[in-house]
């Protein structure tokens, strides 16, 4: 596992020598929910009760734009190929690279989340849980949107590709992550839904990295 | 080369055996089922003449999920056994799994709206076949989305796999969501009470529905194996033109 | 034509069992059709190739001979 740590290094001194690409995530996950007030208007009420199916979906919908780079670049400059030499198994550098992805984007979301929520006059008791949802709900999706980067390398029209086949995937997430939140609101125990948030997320921990190895080898064969 | 085109061959023989019986097995099947489901049936006690709409509604979603599970099967023989037929297949069976679903989908929403009052109602069922259609359109548009056709086909058979794989979880967290947002005003029509008298039509139709499947399978594989023949004619061609321009210019590889 | 008018009318309800059938009927109709029709279209095209490349057959001839 030494290989690990250092192809995770390197896939985060690469992003930290672009910071522009996560910032420009995380700026659209900003903006997509703010579009939301002027769609359904600004009642507190409504925006309070909407609050946590919106940051989930515009999370959904930013991770869509940094996963389509996933493995992308690797490929352009032909590291992919020389990852695939290395004498580690390709999962390793795959599952370094979902990490990275995490690090990079699940973790800032994360972070921007309660400010978005704040906009939308979330109620107190829900942060909290809004921030657990999220710290299992978005591994999983850098995981599963893994997948889908692997199977959408080297196709055309890739980014819209890749979240037509990876958005329906993560319906589960959405609805698990959704329904925690709502069900503090409810004055309901949101454990359920975060339990079972969790199993999907260890579900995604064993099959995705095999998954999403299996579809980049096809891209490299 | 040889191996790769003697699956192929003897496919082609037996489907050309098989194809006429199943099509008249079809249209007969089919004509039987709608003369019942019209004429031999009575209307549903609750529901009326619209108890119909079921005939093609029911089995359109039997099919749906049918092609589904025989897209993931054939891709986990590609994947596993390198079989050349079974990506065919799944790549074949796809649109067609895509026409059910959206029949399902269009007959459901007619039947939705005397019933229910609205064309559409977030109802588990429905939604999990609205996700089925995109999960249907996915593998469609990933099949088509590169140069190399291969590299399509083991990407669909893969994506296949995985959409197999979250399928009952998204049924699961369908049902789940559903149950949680329940509206009160929206009267739960579980499905009719089958009554014999409606059972007969309904797989009449199924039967009629499967063999369809079957017949437009076997059309589309065909047609993809002529496709691979033109383009290996092509390649061909393009070999037979070369030593022509061998003489004026560098010949590649 | 009162019986028929009965029989379309479905109770009142033909305006959404009809359109049903009409749907599914379009639909597998047209695939149906789109298939048929570019199963065609490439035979036509193998057979044109072949005959401009007059050599050894392939064992077993055309790959499709149904």
């Amino acid at each position: 596992m030494a290989g690990f740590g250092t192809l995770l290094r390197r896939e985060l001194v690469l992003a930290w020598r672009q910071p522009g690409d996560a910032a420009t995530v995380l700026a659209f996950f900003v903006l997509a929910a703010v579009l939301f007030p002027f769609g359904v208007g600004p009642a507190p009420n409504l925006l309070a009760q909407m609050a946590a199916g919106i940051v989930w979906v515009t999370a959904l919908l930013a991770a869509m734009l940094s996963l389509e780079r996933l493995f992308q670049a690797d490929l352009e400059d032909g590291s992919l190929d020389l990852l695939a030499l290395l004498p580690s198994p390709l999962w390793v550098a795959v599952a370094a690279k979902i990490a990275a992805h995490w690090l990079t984007t699940g973790l800032p979301l994360l972070v921007v989340a309660p400010a978005v929520a704040l906009l939308f006059n979330l109620a107190d008791a829900a942060y909290p849980v809004l921030l657990a949802a999220l710290a299992l709900g978005t591994p999983a999706i850098s995981l599963i949107g893994a997948v889908g980067a692997g199977l959408t390398l080297g196709a055309r029209r890739g980014g819209v590709l890749l979240a037509l086949l990876v958005l329906p995937l993560l319906i589960p997430v959405l609805i698990l992550g959704a329904a925690a939140v709502d069900a503090v609101l409810a004055g309901l125990s949101p454990r359920p839904h975060l339990l079972l948030l969790a199993g999907l997320l260890l579900a995604a921990l064993v099959l995705c990295p095999w998954a999403a190895t299996a579809s980049v080898r096809q891209a490299l064969d | 080369m040889l191996h790769r085109f003697a699956n192929p061959a003897r496919f082609l023989r037996i489907a050309a055996v098989v194809q006429p019986w199943c099509a008249a097995i079809c249209a007969l099947a089919l004509a039987a089922g709608l003369y019942v489901a019209f004429f031999a049936s009575p209307p549903d006690y609750q529901q009326g003449e619209t108890v119909r709409i079921m005939y093609v509604h029911v089995p359109a979603a039997w099919m749906a999920l049918f092609a589904y599970a025989a897209i993931a099967l054939a891709a986990a023989v590609g994947l596993i056994w390198r079989h050349p037929l079974a990506f065919v297949a799944a790549g074949a069976a796809a649109p067609i799994g895509a026409a059910f679903t959206a029949i399902c989908l269009a007959t459901g929403s007619l039947w939705g709206k005397p019933m229910w009052g609205t064309w559409w109602v977030w109802d588990a069922r429905l939604t999990s076949v609205l996700v089925l259609l995109f999960l249907y359109l996915g593998l469609i548009a990933l099949r088509h989305a590169f140069d190399d056709s291969d590299r399509g086909e083991r990407a669909a058979a893969v994506l296949a796999l995985v959409g197999a794989v979250n399928l009952p979880i998204i049924k699961f967290s369908v049902d789940w969501w559903n149950t949680l947002h329940q509206p009160a005003s929206v009267v739960k029509i579980g499905g009719p009470t089958i009554h014999p008298a409606m059972l007969t039509p309904l797989l009449l139709m199924a039967a009629g529905f499967m063999l369809f499947f079957v017949v437009v399978l076997l059309i589309r594989i065909r047609s993809e194996l002529l496709a691979r023949r033109l383009r290996a004619l092509r390649l061909a061609q393009a070999h037979a033109a070369e030593p022509a321009a061998a003489t004026r210019g560098p010949v590649l590889g | 034509m009162d019986a028929l008018g009965q029989f379309l009318a479905m109770g009142g309800y033909g305006a959404y069992v009809w359109p049903a059938y009409a749907i599914a009927l379009v639909v597998l109709a047209g695939i149906l059709i789109a298939s048929v029709r570019t199963l065609n279209t490439r035979r036509r095209a193998v057979a044109a190739l072949e005959a401009a490349l007059p050599r050894r057959r392939r064992q077993g001839g055309s790959a499709d001979d149904a």
